[in-house]
């Protein structure tokens, strides 16, 4: 079982990150559970999504204590909420920054997780210049595909377009697959 | 037709496959997206021959469905927690008349203090007003069980609630089968009152019944709920000989032979369970599990058949009465009563108010119970200090008022304000 | 008529004992303008047999009513009834004195059981059955205003009855958001400072209707049953939310004699107490002018309710003169005086 949690605010589709992940491992063929830290609506307040992948059903239903991989779509957060409790050792980190993780001081953490797994991806930019919303999910989602390849690209796309019908849809597919071909790139290189 | 779709979202679906005429229904958290979804679908045409009506209070949800239902037709609503208390005469007032009307109930905290989380509290408080009670274990089962439900209160004429864990199953994205549309009409006939409000022929429903009459109506009606004991499993089986699937039925068992401890729990808790135990099994220890799905009524007999000879029983459950202890370890205590060489009852009481239930409290907990059990209620994760805290203060001097505020008043005379602020000992 | 007269052989034929009255007679009016209860034909909807107190104006009002509703919808009809003076009297197990389509649920609900049954005659494409919720003052005032102000807000297609007397008559007279200022009940005895009601903002669920705009509301009395029976028939030939509001004097609950109800309930009118009109989405489109004015004393002596405004030679001028003054403003708004023009 792989194990992502994703921290946010409210406003920014964290719910709905957990769930086009989901979907989008649904369509790869696999089990998929996702689920939010539950609460009242409200915009600007941290929020918690959760999202399971196994290729057995999923039976679980505890918040997510150890994941795999921790998702920070809204850096601010690190100031406030300890996004990394229970990250696994070997586990992933992916950020939404324009910073580098060095300015955002988290050196020590990533010189704990193996080397590549913790990486940044300015994901609000990627989607300012393709959606023209500071929705940064999607391009996040193209960026996970691209660092842990749990879930193909393909099937992230699929899972976007579905969400969201027509220009919308497409305009964040290309956030995603920008964002996926410059975490590949990178990993590449590195 | 398999979906990854949220659990609200396929209750909505399912739902609607049963082709309800009448959906009437006030918003509550967590069951808001079910309605939504069912108000999208009769607006987009999805769902045909149907009346969807926003109402002012749920007590005006459940009174809308009562006269359509009493008038003929197929009515469904949903509430949770608050709302269910609000309509409580309402429930009342449905099973009384035998109107077989199916409501979605989103498993929800009662306050005060008020809480939007997740737990049993709302079903057992309306336990003994004559509902089937059914509780899902996973989303598919949430679907299935509306499917069964219509079928099962139009056949008994008794309405049925579907219980469903506020957030943890009606807000997961997860897959489920979505069946089609000429498999559940095959499943589900047209609803055919006997008694109905018509012209035609007219008759007069909802007199007082006085007390020369009033014992045997009650009779009947707990008569009536004892017939489903063996209906729920006829269509359980039905369902699963025509959709592929087992869902419903009164209980189910899970590596339970020759456990020496069996746990019994309803809802999504028992997903958690079923993990726990192959742990604990790959270790050695002969723990089971059994799920109860129909808790209304209560399958006593088939409780006997299954817990009859277990040597300790943990009851885990998410809810509490207040000056009692568990309603379900006490509702379990008696369908064991009178056995000759009962099981040991350990009653455990979790989630309250949506804490979570780890699998770590879990193991900890089976643990206990296998080394010896322990004596009354026991609260899962309960933070001691913060209790015996305010234990000690109350000792010492008696002030009236809500407890939760009580509580911060201490941390901050412990801590400085910063800490009561922050909560963060909570 | 053909459905009606199946219905009427199913259920208790008429007799009329009574002679040479106008509930039966009617005899020298045109047909046309006789009342429903005039004819032979009238589904009785509300048969012999129940249980009201002698003298009940609910039981009167609502015979006529109901038979009215019978008659233009042709027998089509389903009545919720929330409960009350109404419910328990006519419906005493296992005898009912309902010869129609009848639902009972509970005391606050009538209105959304109603607006319920209206929505399964509308999915079932049984356009021509009609709905009709009932209630007393306290079930429609009070503690089934929210449902009944839900049904309004959604012009749901019902039309609510109140029988209003005043008062919770059934449990022993207990006041209600109805009963009158300085009335006498069991909850504001006449004792003390300030005996009987409260002088309050008062509650007039008629006006509170006309403001929800809904396309029919009236007052009527059983002082003037032929107008009662048109307003229900006027009603009954539209569709929507509507409302009726119907004065009907309790003689246990008011303490006034059997034979003087439809004498009270006229004084009530003729003293401005009780304004009769009509109005339609939101504006008075007609009112009953008062033919001879009285003082608000002669309608209150009668009544026992009110006998401590009356203590021997001590009159309460006070309390009569702020109750005179609802009166007068009554007449003011409502123009009911036949100089003062409309309203």
């Amino acid at each position: 079982m792989f194990q992502v949690r994703i921290h946010g605010r409210g406003g920014q589709g964290v719910v709905t990150a957990a769930e086009l992940l989901s979907v989008a491992a649904f369509r790869d063929g696999r089990h998929a559970q996702a689920f939010p830290s539950f609460g009242s609506e409200r915009t600007g307040a941290p929020v918690v999504s959760f999202c399971r992948i196994d290729d057995k059903e999923i039976r679980l239903r505890e918040p997510i204590l150890e994941p795999d991989c921790v998702i920070v779509q809204d850096a601010t957060l690190l100031k406030s909420v300890d996004v990394f409790q229970g990250l696994k050792l070997d586990g992933y980190l992916l950020v939404n920054t324009n910073k580098t993780l060095a300015d955002l001081h988290l050196d020590k953490l990533v010189a704990k997780l193996p080397a590549g797994h913790a990486r940044i991806v300015a994901a609000t930019e990627i989607a300012l210049r393709h959606v023209r919303r500071p929705v940064p999910n999607a391009a996040l989602l193209g960026a996970f595909a691209g660092l842990t390849q749990l879930v193909s690209l393909d099937h992230v796309a699929e899972a976007i377009r579905e969400k969201f019908p027509g220009q919308v849809g497409e305009a964040n597919v290309i956030a995603a697959k920008s964002a996926y071909d410059a975490l590949r790139i990178e990993q590449v290189a590195a | 037709m398999l979906k990854q779709i949220e659990g609200s979202r396929a209750m909505a679906e399912a739902i609607a496959l049963a082709r309800p005429e009448v959906i009437c229904a006030y918003p509550i958290t967590p069951q808001t997206h079910i309605v939504e979804g069912l108000g999208e679908m009769v607006r987009t045409g999805a769902l045909t021959n149907c009346e969807f009506i926003n109402v002012e209070s749920e007590f005006a949800a459940l009174s809308v469905a009562i006269g359509a239902s009493a008038a003929g037709a197929r009515a469904y609503t949903a509430t949770a927690s608050q709302g269910l208390l609000y309509m409580a005469e309402a429930v009342y007032n449905a099973s009384g008349l035998g109107l077989p009307i199916v409501m979605t109930l989103g498993n929800r905290a009662i306050g005060a203090p008020i809480n939007i989380w997740n737990d049993h509290s709302d079903a057992m408080s309306m336990r003994d007003a004559g509902w089937v009670q059914l509780f899902a274990e996973t989303n598919q089962e949430a679907a299935d069980l509306h499917i069964q439900a219509f079928r099962l209160a139009e056949q008994l004429s008794m309405p049925v609630m579907v219980c469903v864990d506020g957030f943890i199953l009606t807000h997961a994205v997860e897959r489920t089968d979505i069946p089609p549309q000429a498999d559940v009409d095959a499943f589900l006939p047209p609803y055919e009152p006997v008694q109905v409000l018509d012209p035609k022929e007219p008759i007069s429903i909802g007199a007082m019944v006085g007390p020369n009459a009033f014992t045997e109506v009650r009779y009947l009606q707990h008569h009536k709920q004892n017939q489903a004991l063996e209906l729920i499993p006829r269509l359980a089986a039905e369902f699963r000989q025509r959709f592929g699937r087992q869902s419903g039925g009164l209980l189910r068992t899970y590596r339970a032979e020759d456990a020496e401890l069996l746990v019994v729990a309803m809802g999504s808790v028992n997903g958690t369970i079923k993990d726990v135990i192959d742990e604990m099994r790959a270790s050695g220890a002969r723990v089971g599990l059994v799920t109860l799905v129909t808790f209304r009524p209560l399958p006593i007999a088939a409780l006997r058949n299954v817990l009859g000879s277990v040597p300790h029983i943990v009851v885990l459950e998410k809810s509490l009465a207040v000056g009692m202890g568990g309603p379900l370890a006490n509702d379990l205590d008696s369908a064991l009563r009178n056995l000759v060489a009962a099981p040991h009852i350990h009653s455990a009481v979790a989630g309250l108010g949506g804490r979570p239930i780890t699998k770590a409290s879990l193991h900890r907990l089976f643990r206990a119970a296998l080394d010896g059990g322990w004596e009354g209620t026991h609260f899962l994760d309960l933070n001691e200090a913060i209790v015996e805290g305010e234990i000690s203060r109350m000792r010492e001097k008696r002030r009236s008022g809500p407890t939760a505020e009580s509580i911060l008043r201490q941390l901050a005379r412990k801590s400085g304000p910063a800490a009561a602020v922050s909560g963060s000992q909570l | 008529m053909n459905d009606m007269s199946k219905t009427l052989d199913a259920v208790q034929k008429l007799k009329f004992y009574q002679k040479g009255t106008l509930t039966v007679g009617n005899r020298l009016v045109v047909e046309d303008e006789r009342s429903v209860q005039a004819s032979l034909d009238r589904s009785n909807a509300l048969t012999c047999g129940h249980r009201a107190c002698q003298g009940c104006g609910e039981a009167l009002g609502a015979r006529y009513a109901m038979d009215a509703a019978m008659r233009v919808t042709g027998g089509n009809l389903i009545a919720v009834n929330a409960t009350g003076c109404l419910e328990v009297f006519t419906t005493p197990y296992p005898e009912t004195s309902w010869q129609i389509a009848w639902f009972h649920s509970l005391f606050g609900n009538a209105a959304a059981v109603a607006a319920g049954v209206a929505a399964a005659m509308r999915v079932k494409g049984r356009t021509e059955v009609r709905t009709i919720a009932q209630g007393g003052d306290g079930g429609t005032t009070d503690i089934g205003f929210q449902c009944l102000s839900g049904m309004f807000e959604r012009n749901d297609d019902v039309l609510y009855i109140c029988y209003d007397n005043e008062g919770y008559m059934n449990t022993g007279v207990q006041r209600s958001s109805a009963t009158p200022a300085a009335a006498r009940t069991a909850t504001t005895p006449a004792v003390g400072d300030a005996p009987g009601n409260v002088f309050g903002q008062g509650k007039s669920v008629p006006r509170i209707a006309v403001a929800h705009g809904i396309p029919y509301v009236a007052t009527a009395t059983v002082a003037d049953l032929h107008d009662l029976e048109h307003k229900v028939l006027k009603a009954m030939s539209i569709h929507g939310a509507r409302y009726i509001h119907i004065h009907v004097p309790c003689p246990l609950g008011w303490g006034s004699a059997g034979h003087d109800t439809i004498r009270l309930a006229r004084l009530a009118v003729e003293s401005g107490l009780f304004p009769v009109f009509e109005a339609e989405y939101g504006h008075v489109t007609g009112t009953r002018k008062i033919r001879h004015k009285v003082p608000v004393t002669e309608y209150l002596k009668l009544q026992r309710r009110f006998t401590h405004l009356f203590k021997g030679s001590v009159v309460d001028e006070a309390r009569i003169s702020r109750l005179q003054a609802i009166c007068d403003r009554n007449i003011d708004e409502y123009k009911l005086l036949a100089s003062q023009g409309d309203a």
